[in-house]
C-alpha cells in the first residue's frame, strides 16, 4: 500500500489542461485535408470512402470535401497532389450541421482562388439546443453506445477516463444505465443487428437528449458505408445534434465535440445560435 | 512440396478422387477431394496423424465460372513448434442447387462457427451440426437471402422481419436462474449478449450470442480495387489496425509476387511490435478493473496512453493507422523518432514491471486471478485457439514463428522467445502478456539496430494477376489471424476472408467462464481480451 501512495506521489500529475490550453498534435498529425483552390485537385476516385466529389459548373471543376466521411489517410495528399491537398492539423472539427462538414472549392484556376458556395446549413440540424442547455447546465452524462464500431472510437472515448483527459474534470461522464444519461455518444455506423438495441436505447434517455456521433462510420457510415448489414450512419437512425469527425478522432477532438454539445464552446465553426 | 505419405493416407480413406496441387504458397498443399463426403476422413487424417489445427476455412461462390459451383477451402496448419510455415487445404466444391456438405464440427471443433457462418452468408448447410442456430444473421433476416452470394446485392439496407425469440441454450432445473447481459454493457465496451444459466453465483452455462458488430464488410470489400480494399482491412478492427492492414497486404504482395523492401518489413515489424505493447499494457491495467484494483487501471491505462500518443507522432495516427500500406510503408523512422521510441520504452518497461509488482504483491488481486476460467490444455488444442489465450494453457503456437512476416521473414532469421504458462487461468495470461509484452520491447530494440538506409515500398502494378490466391497468417495482438484473398478477371477483390484469433478464442471463453462464478465473468473477459470487431466484420 505504502509502495502505491509513493509511486502516486512521484508520478505527480499527468492531466493535460486541454482545453483551457491549447492541444497542439505532433508534426505527422493527420487532420483535416487543405484543398487549395485553384490547383489542380485530385479526383474523387482517389478517395476510398467517396469524401471527394466534384461538380462542372459553366465549365468550371469545383471539388468537394465531406469531413463526415473522410477516414484521414493522407491518400488524396500523396504524390501527384501533394501541391493541391495538404493533410493540415486542425483536429477540432466537430460540428452542429452536417452540411457544416463540406468544404468546396474551385479546381484547375490557379487566377481564381475564390472558395465555392457556402454550404447549405441544414435546418433541421441546426435547431436550437438552448432548451438542452437550460436543463441540463454544464454538465452532461452520456451514455455510449456502440453501434458497431471497429472500437477505435471506443477505446478513444475510454481514454478520456484515464489520468490524462480525466473529462470529469470538465463535469462529464459515461454512465451505465440510460435511464441516467442526458444523451448517447454513438460510435458505428448503426449495423442491422444492433438497430434495435440503438432505438431502445435512445427512448429510455429521458428527454430532452442529445446525440453525439463519433468518427467517420457514425457521421457518414464512414469506410462501411450503407449495406445490408449497416444503416450508413447514425443519423439514418436518431436525430444527430453534434459529429465529430475523425477515424478515430483523437481524444482532445472528442472533448471539443462534446462541449459543442453542451454549448460550452464558442467555436468558429458553432454557426450563429452557438 | 508433396508428402507422399500424407498422400497416401488421404486417398486411403477416399471415395472419390483426390488430387493434390501445391498451392496457394510454394510451401502450401491444396487436395481437392473428388466427393464432399470424403471431407471428414480427410480432416480426420490432418488433425490426428499429422496433428494439424484448422486454420481458417473460406467458402466462395464460383457459380459464374466454367464449373459453376460453391466451393469451400478448410485451411489446416501444424501445430508442433517448430514445424514447417505450411498450410494445407482440402477443397471442396458444392452444387448450388443442393448446397449441403458433411460436418466436421464435432470431430473438429473449432470448425464450429465457421459451418454456422457458412450457412448464414452462402446457404451452405453443414449436414449434422450439432448446433445450427444463426450465427452472424440475427433476428428477422429473410429466409433464402445469402449475402456472400455474388447474386446478392450488398448494397442495399434489408428489412427486419418479424422474427420469435432467439433460442439461447440455457441449463434448466430448480433453482436455476437466467442471467441475461448485453448487447450494451455498462462499460464503454464492444456489445455481445452473454446468456448465464447460474445456481447461485456458480455458472452452469454460458451461450455468448455476437455478431452485433457484423459491418459486412467482406461484402464490402468485393469488386473494388486491391488498394482501395486495403483501407477497409486496416480498419476492421481498431485495435488490430497494423495487424489487419499487414495480414491482407501480405496477401496482396504475394499475390502480386513482390517483396516489400528490407527496411520496410523492419518498420512493419517495429508497427506490429508497438501494437502489441500497447494493448498488452492497457490489457494489463484492465483486468485490474475487473479485480477493483484501481491503482493497477489507471497505471495501465497511463502506460497505454503515452504508447499512444507516441504512436501519433510515429504515424500521425493513435492506432498506427496510415504507417503500413501496400508494398511497403507509407513513413519513415527518423533518428529524432527513434530517440523518443528508446525513451518510451525504457519507461515503458519500468512502468510495467512496477505495475506487475503491485499486482503480485497485492494478495486481493492474486487471489482474484488465481485458479479463475481455467481453460484446459486440451480445449485449446481442440478449438484452435489463438495468442495469449493458447500459450497460458500450454499451447507454444506464434505465427512470428511459425508463419514468418515482416522482419521475420527476412533472411537473418530475429530469435523470438515464445512465452508460455501451463495453468491457464487469469494469472497465467495475465503473466504470459506480460512477458510477452517485454519480448516487444526487447524486439523492438533489436529490429530498430538492423534498420539500414533504403527504400520503404515497392510498386504493385495493377492490375494484378487474376486467379492466384495470397494467404497470410500475422501474430496480432490476440493471436494468430489468417487472411485469404483473391482477385478476378478485372484486377478487383473478388472475396477476401479474415479469420481473426479471437473468432477462435470466444469459445474457449465460454467455456472457461463456466468453471467460473458470475462475478468473476469479467475479470474471465478481461484475461482473455477479445475483439468483437475483428470476430463479427
Amino acid at each position: 500500500m505504502l509502495r502505491i501512495l509513493v509511486n502516486a506521489i512521484r508520478t505527480g500529475v499527468v492531466t493535460t489542461r486541454y482545453p483551457v490550453e491549447p492541444s497542439v498534435p505532433p508534426d505527422r498529425f493527420r487532420g483535416a485535408p487543405v484543398l487549395r483552390p485553384g490547383s489542380a485537385l485530385p479526383p474523387p476516385t482517389v478517395c476510398p470512402t467517396g469524401a471527394l466529389s466534384e461538380r462542372l459548373d459553366a465549365d468550371r471543376r469545383y471539388v468537394a470535401l465531406d469531413l463526415a466521411r473522410c477516414i484521414f489517410c493522407g491518400r488524396c495528399a500523396e504524390d501527384p497532389w501533394v501541391d493541391a491537398v495538404a493533410m493540415g492539423r486542425d483536429f477540432e472539427l466537430a460540428t452542429r450541421c452536417r452540411n457544416d462538414l463540406r468544404i468546396e472549392v474551385l479546381a484547375d484556376d490557379p487566377t481564381d482562388r475564390a472558395a465555392g458556395p457556402a454550404p447549405d446549413r441544414d435546418a433541421e440540424a441546426a435547431r436550437s439546443l438552448s432548451e438542452i442547455h437550460r436543463v441540463l447546465g454544464r454538465s452532461l452524462h452520456l451514455r455510449h453506445l456502440d453501434a458497431g464500431s471497429c472500437n477505435a472510437c471506443d477505446w478513444e472515448l475510454a481514454a478520456l477516463l484515464n489520468p490524462v483527459y480525466d473529462i470529469r474534470r470538465l463535469g462529464i461522464d459515461f454512465v451505465a444505465s440510460p435511464r441516467h444519461a442526458d444523451g448517447v455518444i454513438v460510435t458505428g455506423p448503426v449495423t442491422r443487428n444492433l438497430e434495435t438495441a440503438v432505438h431502445r436505447t435512445f427512448e429510455a434517455i429521458p428527454e430532452p437528449r442529445v446525440v453525439i456521433a463519433v468518427g467517420a462510420c457514425a457521421a457518414s457510415g464512414g469506410i462501411v458505408g450503407e449495406g445490408y448489414a449497416s444503416a450508413g450512419g447514425v443519423d439514418r437512425v436518431l436525430p444527430v445534434d453534434v459529429y465529430i469527425p475523425g477515424c478515430p478522432p483523437r481524444p482532445e477532438a472528442i472533448i471539443f465535440g462534446i462541449l459543442v454539445a453542451v454549448g460550452r464552446l464558442s467555436a468558429r465553426r458553432l454557426g450563429s445560435e452557438g | 512440396m508433396v508428402d507422399a505419405a500424407l498422400m497416401d493416407a488421404l486417398r486411403a480413406g477416399a471415395d472419390g478422387s483426390v488430387d493434390t496441387d501445391v498451392g496457394p504458397r510454394p510451401s502450401d498443399l491444396t487436395v481437392s477431394l473428388g466427393r464432399t463426403r470424403d471431407l471428414p476422413a480427410a480432416a480426420a487424417v490432418l488433425i490426428g496423424p499429422y496433428a494439424m489445427a484448422l486454420a481458417t476455412v473460406v467458402a466462395t461462390d464460383e457459380t459464374a465460372t466454367p464449373d459453376g459451383d460453391l466451393k469451400v477451402r478448410y485451411v489446416f496448419e501444424p501445430t508442433a513448434p517448430g514445424a514447417p510455415d505450411q498450410f494445407v487445404t482440402l477443397l471442396i466444391s458444392v452444387d448450388a442447387a443442393h448446397p449441403e456438405v458433411p460436418s466436421l464440427t464435432t470431430a473438429v471443433p473449432a470448425a464450429n462457427w465457421h459451418e454456422r457462418e457458412m450457412q448464414d452468408l452462402f446457404g451452405i448447410v453443414s449436414v449434422g451440426h450439432p448446433d445450427p442456430r444463426p450465427l452472424v444473421v440475427h433476428d428477422g433476416w429473410p429466409k433464402g437471402a445469402f449475402p456472400l452470394r455474388k447474386a446478392f446485392d450488398g448494397s442495399q439496407r434489408v428489412p427486419v422481419e418479424p422474427a420469435d425469440e432467439f433460442p439461447h441454450l440455457v441449463a434448466e432445473g430448480e433453482g436455476v436462474f437466467e442471467i441475461p447481459v448485453g448487447p450494451i454493457h455498462a462499460g464503454i465496451i464492444e456489445p455481445g449478449h452473454f446468456r448465464f444459466t447460474s445456481v447461485g453465483e456458480t455458472v452452469l452455462n454460458l451461450d455468448a450470442r455476437l455478431f452485433y458488430t457484423h459491418r459486412g464488410l467482406e461484402k464490402r470489400m468485393e469488386g473494388l480495387s486491391p488498394l482501395d480494399a486495403f483501407y477497409v482491412a486496416e480498419r476492421i478492427c481498431g485495435v488490430c489496425s497494423v495487424a489487419h492492414g499487414l495480414g491482407y497486404c501480405e496477401a496482396l504482395e504475394q499475390i502480386a509476387d513482390v517483396d516489400a523492401p528490407p527496411r520496410a518489413r523492419l518498420i512493419r515489424s517495429i508497427a506490429l511490435e508497438l501494437e502489441r505493447l500497447y494493448n498488452h499494457v492497457g490489457d494489463v491495467g484492465n483486468v485490474c478493473a475487473g479485480a477493483s484494483f484501481h491503482y493497477g487501471t489507471a497505471a495501465g491505462m497511463r502506460l497505454k496512453e503515452r504508447l499512444q500518443q507516441m504512436n501519433e507522432r510515429l504515424a500521425g495516427n493513435r492506432f498506427l493507422r496510415g504507417l503500413v500500406v501496400p508494398g511497403g510503408v507509407r513513413l519513415d523512422l527518423t533518428d529524432d523518432l527513434l530517440g523518443l521510441l528508446a525513451v518510451t520504452l525504457q519507461d515503458t518497461l519500468a512502468g510495467l514491471d512496477s505495475l506487475m509488482a503491485r499486482i503480485e504483491a497485492n494478495p486481493s488481486v492474486v487471489d482474484r486471478l488465481d485458479d479463475t476460467g481455467i481453460l484446459q490444455h486440451q480445449a485449446a488444442l481442440d478449438l484452435a485457439v489463438a495468442g495469449v489465450a493458447a500459450r497460458a494453457s500450454g499451447v507454444d503456437r506464434d505465427a512470428r514463428r511459425d508463419h514468418p512476416h515482416g522482419a521475420f521473414a527476412g533472411p537473418e532469421p530475429l530469435d523470438l522467445r515464445v512465452a508460455t504458462a501451463s495453468e491457464g487461468d487469469a494469472m497465467a495470461r495475465v503473466t504470459v502478456r506480460a512477458l510477452e509484452a517485454r519480448e516487444s520491447i526487447r524486439l523492438v530494440g533489436e529490429l530498430v539496430r538492423r534498420l539500414e538506409p533504403g527504400p520503404l515500398q515497392v510498386a504493385l502494378i495493377e492490375p494484378l494477376p487474376s486467379g492466384r490466391i495470397g494467404i497470410s497468417a500475422i501474430e496480432s495482438a490476440r493471436g494468430e489471424a489468417v487472411h485469404w484473398l483473391r482477385i478476378d478477371a478485372a484486377g478487383r477483390v473478388e472475396r477476401y476472408h479474415l479469420r481473426s484469433p479471437s473468432y477462435h478464442n470466444w469459445p474457449a471463453v465460454v467455456l472457461a467462464a463456466e468453471t467460473a462464478i458470475v462475478p468473476d465473468f469479467p475479470l474471465v473477459n478481461k484475461s482473455f481480451e477479445l475483439c468483437y470487431s475483428c470476430t463479427d466484420r
